[in-house]
């Protein structure tokens, strides 16, 4: 697999210039002769798909919820990162590229970084401009507010729900060229499987109508995918039920390379499990995290004790305490695995002893009630209706759960993975983030790539491509991808064994939390790669989907989406154990120094991007070397 | 009600199952015994399709996705209120501590002409991605916009604003109302757009597009019940029909449509 990461000449700050110069352009006539397929309608494949019909070209979007605004960028709390240095108090491009390189464990690729800190101040113009209401000062200003893993305030929101308004704002500018005809929106729809032609190129994909089942296949130019990330591997995460990983895999299984599939994002601050039945995990935004304190009891004896009555002598503020300089504002790899460590000493609250309190008495003191109640009232609110507790007189209780996953298709500076004229954006892709995400960072990332990024790479890629050589789908390379699709759907339905899809996937989600979860070691990654493919065995011979192939239906949906999973998973823990290191996200026990994370530099300093061999051969890593020559490499130290 | 701590509770529900836009559609009771007070609706759910599955009947399909009361996919009516009817409370944060052994529940899909069944509790609310299409938008192309800090805007407004954008489009209002209209929805979009300078060139303009593309996809006209707001799981207030209804007259006395020759900007 040839890995050439395209990165421009010159120093780190003309980089993006430079490209944009370089890059090839497509006269304006001439854009609309190009079709582009988008897939996903979040913030980056929305982004895209208005921002490139804008430019001209002629668009088709997929996505399978009913709406495009439901994509699950939606969820976004608390905010977006840019560095427009409002606040005056030392941001730079310079320090959010710094702080995200950084913040993301020293395995990212710089000039990606560079560009994405460039590009993040012209997201809050364009979003201000489209009527995105961020929060104001009095004066009429924007508001920022801080976020874990800075000592700036660069984070842009909108109360608790930023990814919404984001949102909104790419859905309304998707809307407008839906209804000027220059986007044909696909929803309800589900990418299985993408085509490609003799030379190895992108020329479209196979898709399942949700609601007739019927199996159609649309030809394009290029094809760009916006999927978002895998965390449902875990079972339990924050994602929506939907997420999955079909798209990228399956993308994989063509000849897309996969990158970092073990870097996974666990979030400090997620209401904890309360029982079996329970189908998703609901996160306490980080922005919490600037006025509460987290805390456990400092002696074991005390954690069944109201927590009013433990007073602060017998208190552990452990964050405050293990990172005096960033204290609660850790970033979240760390955050998580501190919380891990109280509960692990026998100091956790709450039911099965797993949480630790996210407590505001001292804001509510200092700030009064009201003040608290207008900066987080929905969160508070939220809290309350899904725990039953009142989170003003009584601390949070949060434990880390799966939120967000770095990995993903592996892409090259223009966003375009190992398949030529297939490419990738956002929380699919697996470039900005490196082993950790900072907070705040995903939103600005996906917008990057779909607003400011894409809309000049793929021109470049397009200006090659022949307008009249559009693929007909009516041709071998697509019939024969839909025998293919439709053979995988037979075979999911023939099996008509005994357990649903679902009932697969949260066994698979507990392996993956036990063994390849906040802690990882050689020997549960073993485990793990044990149990998996029994697992898949059994899925594959004892499986029931009830109701048929040409009609709306959940359950076939759900099967196809863990029958990948199941693939998934086992390509996850095998990154995983060759990656004898520590870093961000990733945390292999053997390796720590004084209970932090030890990278290697020497052996893993670089992307492990995966190539699909066959069903039946091993998949083979390959490596694309990080080569940093603006941040120091350094242990990072938040203390 | 239960008490705290982990409670089972063992309910009836009756669950309207429809195989597809043409069959008529029947309410179906089930037993569900062993619920946790702690779980969510859409978990009880879970558990009842669970319970399908080993007994081989298709599980019921409802449309859900986030499941933390953002996203809007939840649409159901339970025991004849949209989404349960607790106060700003969607579908899948409802949680059932709210109910007690023997209860008995309905469950039902949206009902609105607009919103035509696709199966058992899915609904097809396109016509609202439609009225948007039409004119819920600001036109701005990526890369024209100013710095963000040039267009000041008080506080107040920003906050007018983000309160009408709260709207998950979800159209509970829709199946509140006993005209199916949307105008809750409607005007929501146009008041968090109407409260900031960047809505205000194409104001009259948007009105009056997104309303007749509204009276285009079927949904009913306002006749003053409210009932829209209180089902309302993000609590958008009554007022922004008001200000709608204000707009809407101002453009048909003064607003003509921009000519659609010269504008090349959609």
């Amino acid at each position: 697999m040839k890995l050439d990461a395209r990165i421009p000449g010159g120093p780190i700050e003309q980089k993006w210039q430079n490209a944009k110069f370089d890059l090839k352009l497509v006269n304006p006539a001439n854009k609309r002769k190009y079709k582009v397929i988008v897939v996903g309608s979040g913030l980056a494949g929305g982004a895209a798909a208005s921002t490139l019909a804008e430019l001209g070209y002629d668009v088709a979007c997929f996505c399978f919820q009913d709406s495009p605004r439901r994509a699950h960028s939606i969820a976004a709390q608390g905010g977006i990162n840019a560095a427009k240095n409002y606040q005056n108090d030392g941001d730079s491009i310079h320090r959010l590229f710094y702080d995200t390189v950084k913040g993301g464990d020293f395995r990212a690729r710089e000039a990606n970084v560079h560009r994405l800190a460039e590009v993040s101040v012209d997201i809050i113009d364009q979003c201000a401009a489209m009527g995105v209401p961020f929060a104001r000062e009095y004066g009429g200003t924007l508001a920022n507010r801080s976020f874990g893993g800075a000592q700036v305030s660069r984070t842009f929101y909108a109360r608790g729900q930023t990814g919404q308004q984001l949102l909104l704002g790419v859905y309304a500018a998707l809307s407008r060229q839906i209804g000027a005809g220059r986007v044909t929106m696909f929803a309800r729809t589900e990418m299985l499987d993408v085509v490609l032609n003799d030379a190895g190129a992108a020329v479209g994909i196979v898709v399942r109508d949700l609601v007739t089942g019927k199996i159609e296949s649309h030809a394009a130019h290029a094809v760009v995918l916006a999927t978002g990330g895998y965390g449902n591997a875990f079972y339990l995460s924050t994602n929506a039920k939907g997420c999955n990983v079909t798209a990228t895999y399956r993308a994989y299984k063509k000849g897309a390379g996969f990158a970092n599939p073990c870097y996974t994002q666990i979030h400090p601050t997620c209401i904890p499990v309360s029982g079996d039945y329970q189908s998703k995990l609901t996160l306490m935004s980080e922005s919490l995290r600037n006025d509460g304190r987290v805390w456990v009891p400092m002696s074991t004896t005390d954690i069944d004790k109201e927590p009013a009555k433990i007073g602060d002598e017998a208190r552990d503020y452990f964050l405050e305490r293990k990172y005096p300089s960033y204290g609660n504002l850790s970033p979240r790899d760390i955050a998580s695995r501190a919380a891990k460590e109280q509960c692990d000493d026998g100091r956790g609250v709450g039911p099965g002893n797993r949480g630790v309190y996210l407590d505001f008495r001292d804001a509510i003191n200092r700030d009064g009630e009201d003040k608290v109640r207008e900066k987080y009232g929905n969160l508070f609110d939220m809290y309350e209706r899904i725990t039953g507790e009142n989170p003003y007189k009584r601390p949070m209780r949060i434990y880390p759960a799966v939120h967000y996953t770095m990995g993903g298709l592996w892409v090259d500076y223009h966003l375009q993975t190992t398949i030529p004229g297939l490419f990738c954006l956002g929380e699919a892709n697996f470039s900005d983030h490196g082993a950790n995400r900072l907070g705040a960072s995903a939103l600005m990332q996906g917008l990057a790539d779909g607003y400011f990024i894409i809309p000049y790479t793929l021109g470049n890629y397009l200006a090659g491509v022949d307008a009249k050589g559009l693929a007909d789908p009516k041709s071998a390379a697509f019939t024969s991808v839909e025998a293919e699709v439709k053979g995988g759907i037979d075979k999911l339905l023939a099996i008509k064994g005994k357990r649903s899809a679902d009932s697969f996937h949260k066994e698979l989600g507990t392996v993956m939390w036990e063994e390849c979860g906040m802690a990882r070691s050689k020997e549960s990654l073993t485990r793990a790669l044990e149990k998996i493919p029994k697992l898949r065995e059994e899925f594959w011979s004892n499986l029931s989907v009830l109701g048929g192939r040409d009609s709306f239906n959940q359950s076939l949906e759900k099967a196809g989406r863990v029958a990948d999973f199941l693939e998934f998973g086992e390509l996850l823990v095998k990154d995983a154990l060759v990656r004898e290191e520590s870093c961000g996200g990733h945390f292999r026990v053997e390796h720590q120094e004084a209970g932090e994370a030890k990278r290697d530099d020497d052996k893993f300093c670089h992307a492990a991007v995966w190539e699909y061999k066959g069903t039946d051969a091993a998949p083979v890593r390959n490596e694309e070397p990080l080569v940093f020559e603006n941040v120091k490499l350094a242990t990072r130290s938040y203390k | 009600m239960a008490k705290s701590g982990h409670d089972l509770i063992d309910i009836k529900v009756h669950v309207w199952r429809q195989k597809d836009a043409k069959d008529p559609g029947k309410l179906v009771k089930y037993d569900v015994a062993g619920v946790s007070t702690h779980a969510s609706f859409l978990e009880m759910l879970d558990i009842l399709n669970e319970q399908l599955v080993a007994k081989g009947e298709e599980p019921v399909a409802f449309d859900h996705d986030c499941r933390e009361g953002i996203c809007g996919s939840c649409s159901m009516m339970i025991n004849g209120r949209p989404h349960g009817g607790q106060k700003a409370t969607t579908a899948c944060q409802l949680h059932m501590r709210l109910f007690r052994t023997g209860d008995e529940i309905y469950v039902e899909p949206w009902r609105a002409a607009a919103f035509p069944v696709i199966k058992d509790l899915v609904v097809d609310r396109t016509a609202f991605d439609r009225v948007i299409a039409a004119g819920g938008f600001v036109t701005a192309n990526c890369g024209s916009a100013p710095d963000a800090n040039d267009n000041l805007i008080p506080k107040e407004h920003a906050d007018k604003a983000f309160e009408a954008a709260a709207c998950i489009g979800c159209g509970a209002c829709v199946a509140a109302c006993p005209n199916g209209s949307a105008m809750l929805f409607v005007a929501a979009k146009l008041s968090h757009l109407h409260h900031l300078p960047q809505g205000q060139p194409e104001r009259l303009h948007r009105t009056s597009a997104v309303v007749t593309a509204m009276d285009a996809a079927g949904f009913g006209n306002c006749s003053n019940h409210y009932e829209c707001e209180a089902a309302c799981p993000k609590d958008i207030s009554r007022d922004v029909i008001a200000e709608m209804n204000k707009d809407f007259a101002k453009a048909a006395f003064i607003h003509r449509d921009r000519s659609t020759k010269a504008d090349g900007g959609g």
